[in-house]
């Protein structure tokens, strides 16, 4: 028997002991199997993914430097009418935040008329300079969006993090699919799941639409990775591949004929839209950081000249700045008008006297984040934290307080996994990955799910020993 | 007055060069205290790849060596009329917020040295007069001096050897402004020394903003606000912003610099 969950249950309801509509195909189908049977499937598929050499660097781990994310085998599933409104969320925001980054680097009306304080641009770590002025293709700064949600009840989505700068996962979100397809073919026959195979397809074409001024023919892609040390390389190669365009590095490429360009066995071609994956900071050491030895020295000049789209624009990293995202509602109502559809984590920024007091005071049961941070490192979970632990987090945040902002720590929704004992009850995030080009968004049905393998741990990231889980959202 | 302006940049090393790219900052552009009439950018040894306005409005083009050179010419010639506006360059423009030049750079730090040296500063009230005092007191405690060579460039490191050329001064000159709460710049340009044609090297000073009257410069090293024989180039946060020539380049060999300069009525 599941245990009863003290949380939101997707597929056992906010009691546990019914069985939410999107699952009742599926447990009908799970109670006839065998859990044993069950596991050695479970094994299959993660032979499979060796197989297929998916794995995953963390950092700060020197014995093992490649491993497994653990995939699970019981789906997240997610219904049309579900879908329909995070879609629609989703699509705002990204509009939102490309008008955003517009206005950031030309006029700053929104600082203009005081609906963000100048010190969030000012002080913003991401916000560069030599992006002032210079508009991209069709004004798209972030390409690819990987939003972050959470779940809690039965209607209630938030946005966690947006992502706007380099969000990585989407190889997992295939291939989670690929092997669930390959192992339990007979459960899409019976629920009608929306395909998202055709990703790399929708990349290509949206960065292909995003086509620099000085290309007039069909684009030349390609995918800049940092290298094969990267955590995300496994990742970098498989969309160049599955895009069926070239993977670069920085050595590859050089200005030639004021274009950048890369070697080939026929001599230097010309690309017109480059998916990078290198940060900004060491994209350019001409214009750069001068010791990064990852980038291409001059790529930014072509750009400013309209000789290459850049993939997600430079600078974009103002938007995931975890101060700004306190201001998104703000955002999304300033340049698209409406309210937003998806609802904001509430967010205490400690650069404020007033909410550093609060935080100080509550600190064992908020999640402190820093603004610039991601992948869940440098950051505090209140309620997991020991007492010391907690005393040496509020020396570092009363040394510098405008370096962090505190959420509350969230009842993130979970979705069964299969354990030794059956299923249990594991929190669940979802990523689902947005493609904006001049023509529109695309959102892919579904996404990236991430749990929280150990039990009652709220934290997702692959980083920090979670898995992921195939996510089904359900044709109407 | 019309300036006429010759200026070589000749880089030369001592084993060729596989790949290199330059940035060149060396195009004057039509303002309000200068009309150019005639401006040519010429490269021996390379070849301009893209050219582009950046976000100071500076016209930038970047070059790249032929494969295997050991030597590189850039040479800018041209006319330029300038006119005396007493110092005053006129209202911000662009797309840059003015908020941008209070931020201090690390070639600008206002490390404890400079803050010491703006502590000992008697602000006039009015803001022009304020920062003409600027101007002398930074003369006063770093003293104009072209034949000692400082280490090290940023405004701490200058103050705290108290002597420097142009362009130290601007940059100690621009980090106290902007402790003392005015936007600055840093300017790169031409001077005409009265009593030469023949110039040791392209000359450096600072603009201040001021409400109501906007950009205003400040020749610290000599004493006074730019007139006609100043023809202004590139303005940025500080000297690696306006560089007239930064690159890098792949290749162990040395680098020698020469420049000529050469201006006349």
């Amino acid at each position: 028997m599941p245990e009863k969950p003290v949380f939101f249950d997707e597929m056992r309801g906010p009691s546990g002991d019914e069985t939410r509509d999107p699952y009742i195909d599926y447990c009908a189908w799970i109670s006839t199997e065998d859990v044993n049977h069950l596991r050695r499937k479970s094994a299959q598929a993660e032979a499979l993914f060796r197989l297929t050499g998916i794995t995953f660097n963390v950092y700060g781990m020197e014995d093992q430097t490649e491993r497994l994310i653990p995939f699970d085998i019981v789906p997240r599933i997610i219904t049309a009418k579900e879908w329909a409104v995070l879609e629609k969320g989703i699509e705002q925001r990204v509009r939102a935040i490309n008008s955003f980054l517009h206005d950031i680097y030309h006029r700053q009306e929104i600082l203009r008329a005081g609906r963000m304080p100048v010190e969030m641009i000012a002080q913003n770590k991401a916000f560069l300079p030599q992006m002032i002025g210079v508009a991209p293709p069709g004004n798209i700064y972030t390409h690819i969006v990987g939003t972050d949600l959470v779940r809690t009840g039965e209607n209630d989505f938030y946005v966690l993090e947006d992502n706007a700068r380099t969000p990585s996962g989407v190889s997992y979100m295939l291939e989670n699919r690929e092997t669930m397809l390959h192992m339990f073919p007979e459960l899409f026959s019976r629920n009608r799941v929306r395909a998202v195979s055709h990703y790399p397809r929708s990349l290509r074409r949206s960065l292909s639409a995003s086509l620099p001024p000085v290309c007039d023919g069909a684009p030349t892609l390609a995918v800049l990775t940092p290298g094969i040390h990267n955590s995300a390389y496994f990742e970098h190669a498989f969309l160049a591949d599955q895009m069926g365009v070239e993977l670069v590095e920085g050595h590859d490429l050089r200005v030639v004929n004021g274009r950048v360009a890369m070697r080939t066995t026929q001599g230097y071609q010309p690309i017109d839209v480059l998916y990078r994956r290198v940060d900004d900071d060491f994209l350019d050491p001409l214009n750069f950081n001068p010791d990064s030895m990852l980038g291409v020295p001059g790529i930014l000049d072509v750009y400013r000249a309209g000789g290459i789209t850049i993939a997600n624009a430079p600078g974009t990293g103002i938007a995931d700045d975890k101060a700004i995202y306190s201001y998104m509602p703000e955002i999304v109502e300033f340049y698209t008008g409406e309210k937003a559809i998806l609802k904001n984590v509430p967010t205490w920024r400690c650069s404020e006297a007033d909410a550093l007091a609060y935080v100080l005071d509550h600190l064992d049961e908020l999640v402190v984040k820093e603004v610039h941070g991601s992948g869940g490192y440098g950051m505090l979970v209140g309620p997991a934290t020991s007492k010391k632990e907690l005393a040496a987090f509020r020396r570092k945040l009363e040394a510098k307080p405008a370096n962090y902002i505190a959420q509350p720590t969230l009842s993130l929704s979970t979705v069964p996994v299969l354990t030794r004992a059956g299923l249990a009850p594991r929190h669940v995030d979802l990523r689902p990955f947005a493609l904006a080009s001049p023509q529109g968004v695309e959102i892919i049905p579904g996404g990236l799910t991430r749990v929280a393998l150990k039990k009652g741990s709220l934290v997702v990231n692959s980083s920090q020993g979670g898995g992921t889980k195939d996510t089904w959202v359900l044709e109407d | 007055m019309r300036l006429k302006i010759k200026h070589t940049t000749s880089y030369s090393y001592d084993a060729p060069v596989p790949y290199a790219l330059q940035q060149l900052r060396l195009r004057p552009k039509s303002r309000s205290t200068q009309t150019v009439h005639s401006w040519q950018v010429e490269i021996r040894g390379g070849r301009r790849q893209v050219s582009f306005e950046d976000e100071h409005a500076n016209s930038v083009d970047l070059i790249s060596f032929d494969p295997g050179v050991r030597e590189i010419n850039v040479t800018c010639q041209g006319e330029v009329e300038v006119r005396d506006t007493a110092g005053v360059v006129g209202r911000h423009t662009g797309f840059v917020p003015l908020w941008l030049f209070q931020r201090t750079t690390p070639l600008t730090e206002a490390g404890p040295r400079l803050r010491a040296l703006v502590a000992a500063f008697e602000k006039p009230e009015d803001s022009l007069a304020a920062l003409h005092a600027l101007s002398e007191h930074v003369l006063t405690h770093v003293r104009y001096d072209t034949e000692q060579k400082a280490t090290d460039i940023g405004s701490e490191a200058v103050v705290e050897a108290g002597y420097g050329v142009c362009q130290d001064h601007a940059h100690v000159f621009i980090a106290a402004a902007r402790a003392l709460g005015y936007p600055a710049r840093y300017v790169s340009g031409y001077l005409m020394l009265d009593d030469r044609t023949e110039q040791d090297a392209s000359h450096a000073w600072a603009e201040a903003h001021v409400d109501g009257l906007g950009w205003v410069g400040f020749d610290i090293s000599n004493g006074m606000s730019p007139d006609t024989r100043y023809v202004r180039v590139a303005t940025g946060l500080d000297y690696l912003g306006t560089a007239p020539v930064s690159g890098m380049r792949f290749g162990k060999g040395r680098e020698h610099m020469r420049v000529r300069l050469h201006v006349e009525q």
